[in-house]
């Protein structure tokens, strides 16, 4: 067995350590993702309200 | 200390602030969590009675901490918006509640994955795993009472309120291996005379947790700035649709 699969078996535990690490992954970077996103939208729709703004008048 | 606290509690001042932290706070959260992941998947040594399951610990204990942070960060800010009616501070409580509920439900998670193997269940309903998943449903009533007045100020006063009551369970997480017989494990790092953890599985649990306490401040700040903007998008188009019904406008008189 080479040094890189060794450590994916992880002692055998594989199972369990890697769907640890792959839930933390999915919940904070569905975190990460939101929030950025989130911003993203919300500073569009400030630009655009400004830009309206400043043609109106 | 105080005064810097109030100096940057003025939402305008605080969104220059906050914009030119962020890069610097992104930076230093992806370096600790790679330093963190190398040190906890690689370099520390397997546990002697855990094997590799220990590797689990690397994200669950520091999870389990900036739950427990995120909440008391979330009491507090709900204490000062509840006293003094700051807007930031509302803001601050309201960002903070996903990220505490989405940190405390990896706690959850990775703690079952390492109970299967090293206990032989899933989970038990013992102090320490109750409490924290009493914590967990405190963010989510929280989040769930924020949004369900149609009165968004009620909402938060309420949510508010839940918040700082909740904040009981917090000490009770801590110190429920102390005051019950739990078959979670004591405390094993914060405790006096020091952690009793070696030297080669500290390292890298310190460095993920410190990537899990700057990871939860960044994505706290993003959220405040996001909430701060949309504030501004509501006030502008309150101000747009009152100039467009200047002169039709009649206030509302009570009978």
């Amino acid at each position: 067995m080479s040094g890189f699969m060794h450590w994916l078996a992880m002692g055998g535990y594989a199972a369990y350590v890697w769907s640890a690490y792959g839930v933390a992954l999915i919940v904070l970077s569905g975190l990460a993702v939101s929030a950025i996103s989130g911003y993203r939208a919300s500073r569009r729709a400030l630009d655009e309200l400004e830009a309206q703004g400043r043609t109106r008048r | 200390m105080g005064f810097s606290f109030h100096y940057f509690a003025n939402p305008a001042r605080f969104m220059r602030a906050s914009g030119k932290v962020l890069p610097w706070l992104t930076a230093l959260t992806a370096l600790c969590l790679g330093v963190g992941l190398v040190g906890g998947l690689v370099l520390a040594p397997p546990d002697y009675q855990q094997g590799d399951t220990v590797r689990i610990m690397f994200i669950h204990v520091p999870s389990a901490w900036v739950g427990m942070m995120g909440y008391t960060m979330l009491a507090a800010a709900s204490a000062s918006a509840l006293i003094w009616r700051h807007p930031l501070a509302e803001v601050a409580a309201e960002a903070a509640a996903p990220l505490g509920a989405g940190f405390t439900l990896v706690c959850l998670v990775t703690g079952s994955l390492w109970g299967a193997p090293m206990w032989g269940t899933w989970w038990v309903w013992d102090a320490r795993l109750t409490s924290v998943l009493i914590l967990f449903f405190l963010y989510l009533g929280y989040m769930a009472l924020a949004g369900a007045f149609d009165d968004a100020a009620r909402g938060r006063r309420a949510a508010s309120i839940l918040a700082l009551v909740g904040f009981v369970n917090v000490p009770i997480i801590h110190y429920s291996v102390v005051w019950w017989n739990t078959l979670h494990q004591p405390a094993s790092v914060m405790r006096l005379g020091g952690p009793s953890i070696d030297p080669s599985i500290l390292w890298p649990l310190l460095v993920m947790a410190l990537g899990f306490t700057l990871l939860f401040l960044t994505l706290w700040v993003v959220r405040m700035r996001t909430a701060l903007i949309r504030r501004k998008i509501e006030a502008l188009e309150l101000a747009a649709a009152d100039a467009a019904g200047a002169g039709h406008y009649r206030p509302v008189t009570a009978p």
